[in-house]
């Protein structure tokens, strides 16, 4: 498992992409990315950090990074898949692709192996939709899933 | 003369394989000592044939497609730098039919050089449109824009120059123009393939809105989903300002416009106008009741132009060639052309730019070439996750706004998603409200709750409890949504369901089967 930072470490770093960010117009997610960046995910030691610096709520902040899908309250896997979902790739078999990706890891949606090797999650459009199924491996685009192509990404990301 | 290589950079050639022939290709011509200069480009949008690799030869480009990496070898064997045959050789680009076909206006230099040069977009004769606009008083370019018709093509269809007329209208000492690149509907890939082919085009049209409505600052607003196109923008907006593009003074201008990158965060929600301004501003996207119109008090309550990609990336031409020019394409009130995007389960997938009034038939078997699978063509979903499925009776229908609402459809951002007769309608009628359900911004009742009680009363369909009931229960409940919804993700949630309904009754059945097993 991935260390911790101290939350106080956590504060600190926090502020220094607070300052760095807060003369942007509309701040708070340019400086949520930059957290998630810094991170992996965004810790609740740094909302109020992110309050105080940008004179919000803490209910505020809260309220916007839990209404985005990209922002994590934990750590992901070391490396996070996504398979796409949605319509172009369904006519392209993506219930099969998802199904055999989460028999081979053995988790659902949303979860992490229990080696914390990968983070499985669906996505609703890579813009690849000529290219079905599609997904992305840590920022990697990967189009024409079948059979071989799902078994290099499992290995990959079991090695 | 050095040898060019032409390798698309574009990510969905990436994501079929392009970085390994760009490795390959390199190490074959270190391997066989041969010096010769790999232009990244843009896609030209046939995905069937990415990754299409072209070389610059003495008569043209001749392009390769599509290149495996293990096609390296041969190909070099076969004199594939001086044009030499070879099995996947297709010619001259522009002669290939899927690119012939189309009539290229928006995307006339997507995909042909490196998208980060900009001695190339103008070599194609980028930055012409501003050049003209500079020269011109606000009222005469949102005039020109206005009298070519241009109407929205993120979905809605409103005419671009009316919005702009708003803003130049409204008097603020700040306001935006503001580029929708949300571009979250499945089988749309349009803005992503501009962004990353040929992004100066973007800032170009959106330099052009800044000047005829008074703003000085842009947003684009990209999802995180594509993080290609993200960094592509980001490098073109550095190398346009250095270039005087963009800036204080824009090519020499007294007019100041500049402009800013901006990440969504994963919510589809925030694809609607109201949502992503809210976004922007660091806030949840949530839905605005209008009025206020956003052309009035829109980002930061200022008045602000926001518009799709596509819709700001045709002006640069309207402002080049005229209004008289673009209106002259297309049909009824549907003026110009309209980038195509034929996904999912069909041989041909890719961008096909077209003028408006190709039929629905036309762009699924003859364009497209049927499905991938060879099966029967069942259903075509237009629009994205919010359109219709039509079958193949509804065939003769024309690509125009006004066509496809006739026949409770919409063209939308002009996606098309193939279906072949696999496909379970009853299945798609559910992920569409279990998709509402999931990115429902929960500020309306209709869309936060409708959506849930949609995909339940639709489970009971699939389980045959009171089919008749519960059919009408769904009906009913669309017309809640279409009616009761504040936007269009509530709202239009409806088109998908009810017309795998009303084309498809036979899915919507109870399965005897499923009955006989219990």
């Amino acid at each position: 498992m991935t260390m911790q930072p101290a939350s106080t470490e956590i504060a600190s770093r926090t502020a220094a992409i607070v300052q760095d960010l807060k003369d942007l117009e509309g701040p708070l997610l340019p400086i949520l990315h930059g957290i998630q960046e810094e991170f992996g995910h965004v810790p609740q030691a740094a909302l109020p950090v992110i309050a105080d610096g940008l004179n919000l709520s803490r209910a505020e902040v809260h309220g916007v990074v839990t209404f985005y899908h990209d922002f994590r309250a934990r750590p992901a896997g070391r490396h996070v898949l996504k398979l796409c979902q949605a319509e172009a790739c369904q006519s392209m078999g993506s219930d099969a692709v998802a199904a055999r990706v989460k028999q081979l890891l053995g988790i659902d949606f949303h979860e992490t192996t229990g080696d914390g090797s990968v983070t499985l999650e669906p996505v609703y459009c890579l813009g690849l939709c000529a290219c079905s199924p599609s997904a992305m491996l840590d920022g990697e685009v990967i189009g024409r899933l079948d059979d071989d192509k799902i078994n290099e990404i499992v290995a990959e990301v079991r090695s | 003369m050095t040898p060019r290589i032409y390798i698309p950079g574009d990510s969905g050639a990436l994501a079929l394989g392009a970085e390994k022939v760009a490795k390959a290709i390199a190490n074959e011509l270190a391997e066989r000592g041969i010096e010769a200069k790999i232009v990244r480009n843009g896609s030209r949008g046939a995905y069937f044939l990415e990754p299409m690799v072209e070389v610059a030869t003495a008569n043209g480009r001749v392009a390769y497609g599509p290149v495996k990496p293990s096609d390296v070898k041969s190909l070099f064997d076969s004199g594939f730098l001086t044009g030499g045959h070879h099995k996947r050789w297709l010619g001259a680009p522009d002669k290939i039919p899927f690119l012939a076909k189309q009539t290229r206006l928006t995307f006339a230099r997507c995909g042909i050089n490196d998208p980060l040069s900009l001695d190339a977009y103008k070599s194609l004769g980028g930055l012409k449109g501003l050049q003209n606009a500079v020269a011109m008083a606000p009222a005469d370019i949102v005039k020109q824009v206005t009298e070519s018709g241009l109407r929205g093509r993120g979905g809605a269809g409103f005419p671009t120059g009316i919005k702009w007329k708003t803003v130049l209208d409204t008097t603020s000492e700040r306001k935006y123009i503001v580029c929708n690149a949300d571009e979250g509907d499945s089988a749309t890939f349009a803005d992503r393939m501009i962004m990353e082919g040929d992004p100066f085009v973007l800032i170009e049209g959106m330099a052009i809105a800044g000047i005829a409505t008074g703003a000085t600052k842009g947003f684009v607003y990209v999802r995180s989903e594509y993080p290609h196109a993200v960094a592509t923008m980001n490098r073109a907006v550095e190398i346009a300002r250095k270039a005087g593009v963009l800036g204080v003074n824009v090519l020499g201008s007294p007019n100041a416009f500049d402009m800013e990158i901006r990440v969504g965060a994963g919510a589809y929600v925030c694809g609607e106008e109201t949502s992503l301004l809210n976004s922007l501003e660091g806030k949840r996207g949530v839905v605005r009741a209008k009025p206020p119109l956003p052309a009035i008090q829109g980002l930061f309550g200022k008045p602000t132009v926001i518009n799709n990609v596509i819709s700001l990336a045709s002006v640069p031409i309207i402002m080049d060639k005229g209004a008289a020019f673009y209106k002259d394409f297309g049909m009824g009130r549907s003026r110009g052309t309209i980038p195509i995007q034929i996904a999912g389960n069909v041989k041909q997938g890719g961008l096909f730019e077209t003028a408006f009034g190709l039929t629905l038939g036309e762009i699924v078997d003859d364009i497209g070439g049927g499905t991938s699978t060879g099966r029967p063509v069942k259903a075509v979903q237009v629009g994205g996750p919010l359109g219709a499925y039509f079958p193949r009776a509804l065939f003769d229908t024309p690509f125009d706004y006004e066509e496809f609402a006739k026949r409770d459809g919409l063209i939308g951002h002009a996606g098309v998603t193939v279906f072949d007769d696999t496909a379970d309608m009853l299945k798609q009628a559910r992920f569409a409200m279990e998709f509402c359900a999931i990115e429902s911004c929960g500020k309306c009742t209709p869309c936060r709750i409708g959506s849930t009680r949609g995909v339940e009363t639709i489970d009971r369909l699939a389980a045959g409890i009171e089919p008749e009931k519960n059919l009408a229960l769904v009906t009913d409940l669309c017309n809640t949504m279409k009616f009761g919804s504040l936007c269009a993700l509530g709202g239009f949630t409806p088109y998908p369901v009810m017309s795998s309904i009303t084309h498809f009754p036979e899915d919507f059945k109870p399965a005897p089967t499923r009955v006989a097993a219990e």
